[in-house]
């Protein structure tokens, strides 16, 4: 495969956009293709889109599945609000993305599929090939699957097997277009396939056909490079946001010296962290898939209590169910770390689209004054540190910790930069294993005077045998109590005691400090509002940018922050949840701006509404 | 006994058991004698204090925790058994004893009592059924006979009654016994044999409600009555029973199930049967009107635990170690495609 004598373009960034049906092996594609764009250095941001349907009828718009990778030679935030190639491998996948497209984007079509069948079942009459409605656009048709059926048959694979592969030969195709090295794809092919070596040789042969056509045909005649971002020394791996979390927990268990133990039901979007959990056992994690959410979540109750860092992993929907031990949790004072990879709502909603509806929820979406802790990863890899603070707030504060992700950071991925091991944080806590009141009496609610954290004695500790439970507890001795005073005290320490966790300041990202606009983000919002602001920056607009990590309790000093701006907008993706919290908690009369489409706000969509805020108030 | 939790040579007594807490059940309640013979019976175990818990939801027959000075939690309506497969899995180490009653059980919490008993965990799990909603103030359950008349069913209840036993045994329960709250020696014996049986051991426990249900086992409780009614389940031994055991349960030819008749040829109880329907058969004899009721165990087979499966997996991957923790850490942190950035 060696370079063509085709002449090389330079690029700084570029857009791609592989799209087919569902059972087209897209989202493979896609993430191999962003493997070899991160060997070769360059910064990258992906967007997988695809239906919650496992295969829709073929074919069809609803069965088209996506994935979107950005990549550039400096650094970027969001996985671009436009490609600017289309690989559409049937009539849907065009007509399912087309109107995403800027004029002059390039078009590639598997023609194969352009039959008059497959036309007919997205309603168009008249192939979009020939009738002229792409003339804004470089339309590249290429027979994607009868080359790779006719460049696979001297191989003895069968015709089914040879369609298959046609995935390998666009792949090859666009790494040849892009000059992406391969070598990562090849030894991937090898360990997935490595008990079919016929399939191996296939998808090989596959991708090399398709490198192999670009460099031949005449309808591509240019290839383009784009250079590696500078990026931070160290050592990087490309990670998505379920991924990095699901590590994350394993980090935790490492530098908190406890057994992880999940309890989780299979959900979309957060099934992904059960999955990688359950491959680690090495580490001393115990996974349980329960029969229900609720079971999920108790179990990991119960593991907490003797002495687990107890974990459960939901979306929406389970969260709701879980509520009530939730509520239990906050009452016992034990740690447990709750995971909400938020979908689209509400009931079962859009459960592959993404949404930061359960802030509500996580905040308030209990009986009774119920505070806990909550905090939300702001991209993929964040989710891995935000997985460690969250266990490290659980076990050093006793509490419940709400981690809200959501299907854009879950699935979207980006480059990341390994840590040490030895240099994450020490989040080990002390079991109390000695008596702490008067004549050696245990004390269960005696409290740790600056964390307001009561002991953690687990089961198998002599003579510090007590009980807990859901019933109101005195103050100290943990007794049942219905005493009035003794209820108003204890609702008012457990309050008092999540706005007592110790978290960092809010940092403004204000370049001149000439800023009178402030925006504020939480969660998964952090890359589109991040590369708005710096578009807005270079065109010489100054707009100061703010970022929540920790929802509840807030910065100490949010609240300064705020007040130093005329103007507050924010942005989120649910219909103003923070925005009532910021307006209610420091009488701010911040803007909300609110998206809910299932999809992320573009960069394009803030910077247009930002630069209205900025230059009209 | 389940060999991986430790045993005290330290003698306790059932005053050791007995928490500093006041105990409040209604006077008169079943209740008081379940907790005295749970007392009374924990010492013949040899666990130490500290290695016990107790993990109940809520009813009155969960308030039990509270009252035994082990480890405990007075947990969420129904979700007992979720709690305890938990802290059981994580902590094999713990004798870990569920208390619940009908409705916590078979109402709210039916799912996680199912699936707790399918998946074998090693819990040993007492329903105290009194066939009545009681800390409510007393609504129909879901082991009312059918057409109970309670505060929330004036005109009599509408639906059939699960019978417990057959519920546990269609959940592949491996440990399956019923007894009484005022028969003492019963009681103990039963729970000696579910704490020695490693995985879930199921136990029914008529409980009798002074306040709501009162004397709704009084057929097989009263001496003039019980003789005809009670059939007590011997392993080894013929099932016969009346007063001058008069009675046999036999299986009639071409017959499913079991039936009692005067004189006849008496089946052998023999618990450890592999195929479940025996055991099921037996837990049909009796209905809500308690004609003929068999007490003692009727299943205990052996099947791994869940524990002991899960445990086993861990100790299999631990083996697999190679280096510190934050070493493993950091091999997994690069076990990926990766570049370097110089």
């Amino acid at each position: 495969m060696s370079a063509g004598a085709k002449r090389v373009e330079q690029l700084d960034r570029v857009v791609i956009r592989f799209a087919g049906d569902s059972g087209d092996g897209m989202q493979l594609t896609g993430d191999r293709f962003t493997s070899e764009t991160a060997q070769l250095g360059n910064d990258i941001s992906t967007l997988p889109n695809f239906p919650a349907e496992i295969r829709a009828p073929a074919g069809t718009l609803p069965g088209v599945s996506s994935f979107q990778v950005h990549f550039a030679d400096y650094d970027i935030l969001t996985p671009g609000d436009a490609p600017n190639v289309l690989v559409a491998m049937n009539p849907a996948a065009l007509k399912a993305n087309v109107a995403d497209l800027p004029s002059g984007a390039d078009i590639i079509v598997n023609t194969d599929e352009f039959t008059k069948r497959n036309l007919a079942k997205v309603g168009y009459a008249v192939s979009p090939l020939e009738d002229g409605s792409l003339a804004d656009f470089a339309v590249h048709p290429v027979a994607l699957t009868s080359m790779t059926v006719g460049a696979l048959a001297e191989l003895g694979v069968a015709k089914k097997d040879g369609e298959r592969a046609k995935n390998m030969f666009a792949l090859g195709l666009l790494s040849w277009m892009y000059s992406r090295p391969f070598e990562s794809t090849l030894r991937f092919l090898e360990t997935k396939f490595a008990k079919r070596p016929d399939l191996v040789a296939a998808n090989k042969a596959a991708f090399q056909a398709g490198w192999n056509f670009g460099e031949t045909t005449e309808s591509f005649t240019v290839r383009y490079e784009v250079k590696p971002a500078r990026m931070k020394p160290g050592t990087y791996r490309n990670i998505t946001g379920n991924q990095a979390l699901a590590l994350g927990l394993v980090a935790a268990s490492v530098r908190s010296k406890l057994p992880l133990f999940l309890g989780a039901y299979p959900i979309t979007p957060a099934s992904d962290i059960l999955h990688e959990l359950s491959k680690h056992k090495k580490f001393g994690i115990t996974t349980v898939q329960a029969e229900d959410e609720i079971a999920a979540i108790g179990a990991a109750v119960g593991a907490s209590y003797g002495g687990a860092l107890g974990v459960t992993t939901t979306s929406g929907p389970g969260v709701a169910l879980k509520g009530e031990t939730i509520s239990l949790a906050i009452a016992l004072e034990l740690p447990l770390v709750i995971v909400d990879v938020q979908r689209a709502g509400p009931s079962t909603g859009m459960p592959t689209k993404t949404e930061q509806a359960d802030l509500n929820m996580a905040l308030f979406g209990r009986h009774g004054e119920a505070p806990l802790a909550v905090i939300a990863p702001k991209s993929p890899s964040d989710c891995f540190h935000a997985a460690i603070e969250a266990a490290r707030i659980a076990l050093k504060y006793r509490t419940p910790v709400i981690l809200l992700s959501d299907n854009y950071v879950a699935n979207g991925s980006e480059p990341w930069l390994l840590p040490s091991a030895d240099e994450l944080p020490d989040i080990s806590v002390e079991f109390t294993t000695e008596p702490n009141g008067e004549d050696g009496r245990f004390l269960p609610y005696l409290r740790d005077p600056e964390t307001l954290a009561r002991p953690w004695a687990i089961p198998g500790t002599a003579g510090l045998e007590h009980r807990i439970g859901g019933l109101e507890k005195a103050d100290k001795t943990g007794d049942i109590s219905y005493d009035p005073a003794n209820h108003e005290f204890m609702v008012r320490t457990r309050a008092q005691r999540i706005e007592a966790i110790e978290v960092p300041d809010i940092e403004v990202e204000d370049a001149d400090e000439s800023a009178r606009v402030l925006v504020l983000g939480w969660g998964s919002t952090y890359g589109p509002i991040g590369a708005a602001c710096r578009a807005l920056r270079q065109r010489g607009l100054p707009i100061a940018q703010a970022h929540l990590r920790h929802l509840a309790p807030l910065p100490a000093n949010l609240g300064e922050v705020l007040a130093a701006y005329d103007k507050v907008v924010i942005p989120e993706m649910n219909l103003g949840q923070l925005a009532h919290v910021i307006r209610a908690k420091f009488l701010v009369d911040a803007v909300p701006f609110n998206q809910v489409s299932g999809l992320p706000f573009t960069a394009a969509t803030l910077e247009n509404m930002l630069e209205d805020v900025v230059k009209n108030g | 006994m389940v060999s991986t939790i430790p045993i005290t040579p330290v003698k306790l007594t059932a005053k050791d058991f007995k928490s500093d807490q006041e105990v409040r059940w209604c006077p008169g309640c079943g209740d008081y004698a379940i907790l005295a013979a749970v007392q009374g019976f924990m010492p013949e175990l040899g666990i130490p204090r500290e290695n016990i818990v107790f993990v109940s939801g809520i009813g009155c027959s969960s308030r039990f925790p509270y009252y035994m000075n082990t480890y405990g939690m007075h947990s969420i309506h129904g979700r007992a058994p979720a709690i305890a497969t938990g802290l059981s899995v994580s902590r094999p180490d713990l004798s870990v004893w569920v208390v619940t009653g009908d409705g916590d059980a078979l109402s709210i919490g039916g799912n996680h009592l199912i699936h707790a008993l399918r998946r074998n965990v090693n819990l040993k799990i007492l329903l105290f059924n009194n066939r009545i909603y009681g800390l409510t103030k007393g609504q129909y359950s879901p082991t009312s006979e059918l057409g109970k008349i309670t505060k929330s069913t004036p005109a009599g209840s509408a639906d059939s009654p699960f019978n417990p036993l057959s519920l546990a045994l269609g959940a592949e329960a491996t440990f399956v016994a019923r007894t009484i709250d005022s028969d003492r020696k019963h009681l103990q014996s039963v729970l000696r044999a579910a704490a020695e049986h490693e995985g879930s051991a199921f136990v029914e426990i008529y409980q009798n409600c002074n306040i709501f249900n009162d004397g709704a086992f009084e057929l097989i409780k009263d001496s003039t009555t019980r003789e005809d009614h009670l059939i007590r389940l011997e392993q080894g031994q013929p099932i016969t029973f009346g007063a001058q055991q008069q009675f046999s349960v036999t299986h009639p030819a071409g017959s499913f199930g079991l039936k009692v008749q005067e004189g006849g040829e008496a089946l052998v109880h023999d618990a450890t049967v592999d195929d479940p329907a025996y055991a099921f058969a037996l837990s049909r004899l009796s209905g809500s009107d308690l004609g003929t009721t068999p007490i003692g165990v009727f299943r205990n087979v052996q099947r791994p635990s869940y524990d002991e499966l899960i445990t086993k997996q861990l100790v299999d991957a631990k083996a697999q170690a190679d280096g510190t923790p934050e070493q493993m850490l950091d091999g997994l942190l690069n076990k990926a495609d990766t570049w370097t950035i110089l």
